[in-house]
């Protein structure tokens, strides 16, 4: 095997784990941003406060899954995004507002909070929904039409849908009281959401995309696949049931297993992942290039692979670091 | 409107977002070291002036990050739309420095602001200087990796061409290529004197206010001197940075210079307004000889003028203005900083009228970054990559209509948060002063 064999596909991997990590960890914070206009004034706080250290290295992610399909994809890089053009401009734009409304909403005149506060919620919205749209028009290799479009818009609501459901399932873990239960509420909602979306996306996906149907309906690759939706069902499932009594255990003042609704969320996005990934690999442009045919030199892959063999394994070492510093419930924000 | 081509366009929303971003990383690398140096100094003696001093700035500096992580985020999906054919032509050097940006940087400064900004009473204070730390050298390595890819582009060196590609064939002379250690240091002098120039110009506010509590007098203190000591500095790198663009962009520093046709003796142009179209200079006022003696060391030194570059300099007049900008507002950072500290040495307080100009300078250090990345970066025209790509050659052809609509919803975006920064900086100096002046209404009441 050579290089230029093997590069491409070490490189695909990368990627899809940045941005494998990138729908997980920003998506409990877009989801949290989403939900923060059902909150009350204090609530809200508490919700912030819960995301405050780390969406910024969240959203690195998102840099680094975009930076590698540069570097090491730079011809697909230069296609999807200029066929992306408008849903990533508006992606860029709400993950802007959100990200500088973090600061301003407490920082700014008073008198302006409340409009920092819709920004944030307005912008994490937007860029949920314009990041499911643009899965949505990968996925069908950016096909003209009403037909795709609808598509497109169906992931963009099912992947909000998703989003809401992580963060709501990150508040369940990281809050308590009366923010704690409404955080259940929400997720039940967003379950059904979810549930809905990905049955409807699952449906709809092999008939947007000829290839992607047949592969998913051969043999061998239909029994291999076959475990992926029965795994997703049986978490579905499994929240179904556990978001009830989580409720009812919560509200006898014992939270054990606050963790099950996002780890099992985590699961189902772990799952729906590997799904598309297979379904895609290894075109990388649907219907028009493979991640060979895309793919950068050996020379330069080659120089960043080995930084990143040396650094990746640091940067996961002190992600977990971060999150044990602040592990346990939220409390409230401050410099001191 | 013929001259709103794509190209046209891409290029204007290109210099647009970067611009605005470079805004952010300016202020947000110096801001580390201070806040490190605030911090430190109380750790050492204790005394809280520094604690407090630390706190405020701490909240400007998250503020700051904020607008440079989502800035640069959009910078990141425009490199492949915008100039697709530069990864293909140089993606060889470029890809494994912006990956090495991303990994070695982007992820250590994001996840120990965490830590500095929220996590002071979740680790001990030992940890929390090292987090601060990590967060201030995490924003300088980024800036190395940047500024050696950027200053390849202007004087490419440690690789072969073969097809119009490059290849790597030594990769320190890649990173440091021949104008790199002088753009590296320039560009960190500029961060720092940026940064001085906002704690002096904001602590001079709360001064004026009456806000004259030990936090404000000595970050006052700390601001003034640091710019007292970093410009003369900035003006020394400036120069040597200029004799190496003399060596390796001669066309460029014509442009800078105004030297229209290679000439000995050249004088420097205080001021002229250079014309394409007759190849000259109007209204021309310069000091004669001094541009030969600065740039040769010999007043009868030759300049070889953009006559020499027909076709292939680039567009005389930006660069020749934004030069002048930029030093002009170094010659006032020199005065503005020395006559102030000499104050601050002999009476312990600035004179009024000083406070007044440093409020008036809190940003200056914006000015004349942005004036000298345009020097650097238009200078650089018509090559995207000096000698090796055109810029023509490596940019886009997304449909006009739609840069046009994204890049108005940019730039209406950009003056919101633009003007939302500022006002909100000052509004927090306004708001820091607020409990003290509460307390002293406590005590006359
Ligand atoms: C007053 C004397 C100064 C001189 C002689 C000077 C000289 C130069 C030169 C020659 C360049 C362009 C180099 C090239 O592209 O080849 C440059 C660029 C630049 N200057 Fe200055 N400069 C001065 C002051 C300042 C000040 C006060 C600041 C900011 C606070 C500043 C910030 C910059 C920046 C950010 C660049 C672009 C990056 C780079 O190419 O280094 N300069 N300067």
């Amino acid at each position: 095997m050579t290089a230029e064999l093997v590069l491409p596909v070490i490189f695909a991997g990368l990627m899809a784990i940045s941005l494998l990590a990138y729908v997980i960890l920003d998506g409990y914070d877009l989801g949290v941003g989403v939900l923060l206009p059902l909150g009350s004034d204090e609530q809200r706080d508490t919700m912030i406060a819960s995301i405050g250290p780390f969406w910024d290295a969240n959203e690195t992610w998102l840099v680094l899954g975009v930076g590698l399909l540069l570097v090491a994809f730079p011809m697909a890089h230069g296609i999807i995004l200029g066929e992306l053009y408008l849903p990533v401009a508006l992606m860029l734009l709400g993950l802007i507002l959100r990200g500088v409304a973090f600061d301003f909403r407490v920082k700014a005149q008073a008198h302006h909070q409340p409009a920092w506060n819709a920004a944030f919620a307005a912008g994490s919205l937007l860029a949920a929904v314009s990041q499911g749209v643009m899965l949505g028009r990968y996925l069908t290799g950016f096909a003209p039409g009403a037909a795709a479009w609808g598509f497109a818009l169906l992931a963009g609501i099912g992947l909000t849908a998703g989003y809401v459901l992580l963060g709501a399932g990150w508040l369940i873990m990281k809050t308590e009281g009366e923010l704690q239960q409404r955080a259940v509420r929400w997720a039940q909602r967003a379950l059904l959401g979810t549930g809905l979306a990905v049955l409807l996306v699952s449906i709809a996906t092999p008939l947007a995309s000829a290839r992607i149907a047949a592969k998913w309906f051969a043999l061998p690759d239909f029994l291999l696949l076959l475990p992926l939706p029965l795994a997703s069902l049986a978490l579905f499932v499994l929240l179904a049931i556990s978001l009830p009594r989580l409720a009812a255990r919560q509200a006898a003042g014992n939270d054990n297993f606050c963790w099950l609704p996002f780890a099992a969320t985590v699961g189902i996005v772990l799952l729906s992942f590997w799904g598309l990934a297979y379904s895609v690999f290894p075109e990388i442009v649907i219907g028009r290039l493979d991640i060979w045919q895309a793919a950068s030199d050996a020379e330069a892959l080659r120089v960043i692979l080995a930084g990143a063999i040396v650094v990746l394994p640091c940067i996961a070492g002190y992600t977990v670091f971060a999150y044990r510093v602040f592990r346990g419930k939220a409390r409230g924000l401050s410099y001191s | 409107m013929e001259s709103l081509d794509p190209v046209t366009l891409a290029r204007i929303q290109f210099a647009a977002n970067i611009s605005f971003h470079i805004l952010f990383p300016t202020i947000s690398i110096a801001m580390g070291w201070v806040l490190l140096y605030f911090k430190t100094r109380f750790d050492r003696s204790g005394d809280a002036a520094w604690l407090d001093a630390y706190g405020f700035w701490v909240k400007i500096f998250a503020l700051t990050f904020a607008l440079g992580v989502v800035s640069g985020i959009t910078m990141s999906f425009q490199f492949g739309t915008n100039w697709p054919g530069y990864m293909q032509h140089v993606g060889n050097v470029a890809g494994p420095l912006l990956a090495y940006e991303v990994l070695t940087a982007f992820f250590l400064e994001a996840t120990f602001l965490g830590v500095m900004l929220f996590g002071r009473s979740r680790v001990s204070n030992r940890v929390h200087t090292l987090a601060t730390f990590l967060v201030a050298f995490g924003t300088t390595v980024s800036a190395f990796w940047i500024i050696a890819l950027n200053s390849w582009m202007q004087t490419p060196a440690g690789v072969s061409v073969v097809g119009g590609k490059v290849h790597v064939v030594s990769w320190l002379a890649v990173i440091f290529n021949p104008s790199m250690p002088y753009r590296l240091t320039h560009m960190l002098l500029a961060s720092g004197l940026t940064v001085a120039f906002l704690v002096a110009g904001v602590s001079a506010y709360r001064w004026l206010r009456g806000d004259r509590v030990a936090s404000v007098n000595a970050a006052l203190k700390t601001g003034v001197t640091l710019a007292a000591v970093l410009i003369p500095l900035q003006i020394l790198v400036g120069d040597a940075h200029g004799l190496n663009t003399f060596h390796h962009q001669p066309a460029k520093l014509a442009a800078i210079e105004g030297v229209w046709h290679t000439e000995r003796g050249a004088p420097l142009q205080l001021f002229a307004l250079p014309d394409e179209a007759t190849q000259s200079n109007r209204y021309a006022l310069g000091i004669p000889k001094l541009a030969s003696l600065i740039i040769t060391h010999s007043s009868d030194g030759e300049i070889r003028g953009l006559n020499e570059f027909a076709g292939a300099h680039p567009p005389v007049a930006k660069v020749f203005w934004s030069f002048r900008v930029m030093v002009a507002v170094g010659m006032a950072m020199l005065l503005a900083s020395w006559l102030t500290a000499w104050q601050l040495r002999r009476r312990g307080e600035p004179a009024p009228w000083q406070a007044r100009l440093l409020v008036a300078m809190t940003f200056s250090g914006w000015l004349a970054t942005l004036a000298g990345w345009y020097v650097t970066e238009i200078g650089r025209q018509p090559w995207l990559v000096t000698g090796i790509l055109r810029t023509a050659d490596a940019a886009s052809s997304v449909g006009g209509g739609m840069i046009l609509s994204t890049l108005l919803m940019y730039l209406a975006l950009y003056v919101v948060l633009l003007a939302s920064y500022v006002s909100v900086v000052f509004y927090l100096a306004r708001k820091a002063g607020k409990p003290l002046a509460a307390n002293l209404e406590g005590v006359t009441a």
